[in-house]
């Protein structure tokens, strides 16, 4: 079943008097339980494509359509909407809110969902829980390390239940053992039937995944199935 | 409907975070509401008591009143020069214009003559002493905590009895045994057969029965000065405010007569009224609402823009957290309301605690000028505060609400 899809889009931003097209003409299909990373160099145009596949942006040209919604064409408060109940996002730098604890950390997006309080914390602390941090709902992100944080942060994007789960570089503030962690709940939220697509300029990071889409200049350079798939273990411990 | 109460209780629950977070600034931004409204509520008390004052001073001295004088109290119509030339009104006037009136429910000659009086080692100077005669306490609604005014026996014979205002008695008697007690009055002895209770119109200045001392008037000329010295003015009173206009038509004719005027002249005389005083008292009062106001409304302005310019800094600061809550689903409106709720929450507090301040003052100030703060104070205090945060709050959580998703994320 197709989740999303794709038809020539562009983006073109006017710097000054000259047109930069960030996406030139991309075009993509991506199916429930897709395992995908984004890949290209800097300039690629892949934070458009995340922000546009997030319905952060809207495309200037083209087509795109998510589960049956045309979102091109859709007004901010729409966005926010489908943002909220199909979307789970993993950022780099975690962005958590600061003042808050893990549990309201996690709550948020229920909040602007409109679910009563106390399913609320009940989803929130399974979603914690379900992340490995039910030890930890009263911690600030100051009192967590960056991998808690980023689970937090996961446990966030998880609790709507979204279609798909967009993450851009979670592995980029975060040293190699706390990544393969990270790494390997994605894998399991993966086997668990969700749909990830992954941001990355790393190549054994996107190796994670079961489909690379890589970018050049705007456009789709490639986009190939993974053969050999990179499965990590349950404890982080990497194996073929 | 429950999205907006669940958007609102976030709203309201991490403005207090915000607050909690940057302590000093807001209570240097409060600082501004605080002064503004405790300003607003005193100014808005004051004036209630003044204009409360005014208004008690005047019915004191009866509403149905009309005054027949040689000079002209309010209207400017008649120079000066003209007035100062009229011929005195005398006590004999008086006789005549009461034997030819028969409108007035009663009408009593005043004469006012200035002196100190003395209780033993206790003496207050510059006294208004009111020289009347006994029908003088029909024409006005005083009452009395002792005694009586003096009758038509003492009044004619010229008695040394006297009638105190609350506010000499409390002088010269500060235990309040003044009753039936012998002061006297440029050295001349009077009986006290009264004591009035306080009339509290105290902006009537020396024209305040509770400053003023009651005699029969013969004794004004006898032992204070020359019958002529002085114009005696006619307290008229009317039966009810409709038959003023009746009673005023009259007392002309009759006061024409009385002086003599040919049908050319003019009167020599003129017939003051309440209304032109409660004219005068509400457009006074009237002034000094609209400046007052205007001058408090600048502070909570000021106060207001202050706030402003801390919630511009506030989503400046907070670009990022703004582009997270947007990420996530939150809309415009969910932003809009918190941003409003914060700066409607500062301003708030700012506002409870201009309301504390400004009943401790008005309780300070109250020993001096009569002041109540009362539950519209309240209630104003509250609705102007909450009201200011909301409009100067608007345009920041406007701005906050039509940021960029993407801008604000990659902000640092």
């Amino acid at each position: 079943m197709n989740i999303i899809n794709i038809e020539h889009i562009a983006k073109i931003y006017q710097v000054g008097s000259e047109e930069v097209h960030a996406l030139a003409d991309v075009s993509l299909k991506i199916n429930k339980n897709e395992y995908i990373s984004i890949m290209g160099p800097s300039g690629s145009g892949k934070s458009t494509l995340m922000n546009i596949l997030g319905c952060l942006d809207t495309p200037t040209k083209g087509l795109y359509d998510f589960k049956g919604n045309n979102v091109s064409q859709m007004n901010d408060n729409e966005l926010a909407a489908i943002r909220n109940k199909e979307i789970g996002f993993v950022f780099q730098t975690f962005n958590l809110l600061p003042r808050s604890n893990a549990l309201h950390n996690v709550e948020l997006p229920l909040i602007y969902a409109g679910v009563s309080s106390s399913e609320r914390k009940e989803r929130a602390r399974i979603a914690l829980d379900h992340v490995g941090l039910s030890d930890r709902i009263h911690h600030r992100p100051n009192e967590l390390s960056g991998g808690q944080r980023q689970r937090v942060a996961i446990a966030r994007a998880l609790v709507t239940q979204p279609s798909i789960i967009l993450a851009d570089e979670p592995t980029g503030n975060l040293d190699t053992k706390t990544g393969e962690d990270i790494m390997a709940l994605f894998n399991e939220i993966y086997e668990l039937g969700n749909t990830i697509i992954l941001v990355t300029h790393e190549e054994y990071i996107a190796e994670h995944a079961a489909r690379i889409i890589r970018l050049r200049d705007g456009l789709v350079e490639k986009d190939e199935v993974v053969t050999k798939r990179f499965v990590p273990n349950k404890n982080g411990a990497s194996k073929a | 409907m429950k999205n907006y109460i669940f958007e609102l209780k976030e709203g309201l629950l991490i403005s207090l975070r915000a607050i909690r977070a940057n302590k000093a600034r807001a209570v240097l931004t409060t600082l501004g509401i605080v002064i503004g409204i405790a300003s607003v509520v005193l100014m808005s008390t004051a004036i209630k008591g003044i204009d409360n004052a005014f208004q008690k001073g005047v019915s004191s001295l009866g509403s149905d009143n009309l005054y027949v004088d040689k000079w002209e109290w309010f209207n400017n119509d008649v120079p000066f020069w003209q007035l100062r030339n009229r011929r005195n009104l005398t006590l004999a006037d008086y006789k005549k214009f009461k034997e030819l009136a028969k409108l007035p429910v009663a009408s009593a000659p005043t004469v006012w003559s200035n002196q100190t009086i003395k209780y033993k080692d206790r003496t207050v100077e510059f006294i208004f002493i009111q020289g009347t005669n006994d029908d003088y306490i029909k024409t006005t609604n005083l009452n009395f905590s002792e005694g009586r005014f003096f009758n038509e026996i003492e009044s004619n014979g010229g008695r040394a009895v006297c009638v105190l205002g609350s506010e000499v008695a409390k002088k010269l008697f500060p235990r309040g045994d003044g009753f039936n007690q012998e002061v006297k009055i440029k050295g001349h002895k009077f009986k006290v057969i009264g004591v009035l209770s306080e009339q509290g119109s105290w902006v009537m200045g020396n024209f305040n029965p509770d400053n003023q001392v009651f005699i029969p008037i013969q004794n004004v000329f006898k032992y204070f000065q020359n019958q002529n010295f002085r114009s005696v003015t006619f307290n008229i009173r009317a039966a009810n405010s409709l038959s003023v206009d009746a009673v005023k038509e009259e007392a002309i004719g009759v006061m024409r007569r009385v002086r003599g005027l040919k049908y050319n002249e003019n009167n020599d005389f003129s017939i003051n009224q309440q209304e032109a005083l409660l004219k005068t008292i509400n457009q006074t009062v009237g002034v000094i609402q609209i400046a007052g106001l205007f001058i408090t409304g600048l502070a909570l302005f000021v106060g207001a823009i202050g706030i402003m310019n801390i919630m511009f800094v506030s989503v400046k600061e907070r670009t990022k957290e703004i582009g997270i809550r947007k990420a996530i689903g939150a809309k415009r409106r969910a932003i809009l309301g918190q941003f409003i709720s914060e700066s409607a929450i500062i301003c708030l507090i700012g506002g409870m605690i201009g309301l504390f301040i400004a009943i401790i003052l008005s309780l300070i100030i109250n020993q001096y000028l009569p002041t109540s703060i009362q539950v519209d104070a309240f209630i104003l205090a509250v609705v102007i505060s909450i009201l200011t945060g909301v409009i100067s709050g608007f345009a920041p959580a406007y701005t906050a609400a039509k940021l960029d998703p993407v801008e604000a994320l990659r902000y640092e």
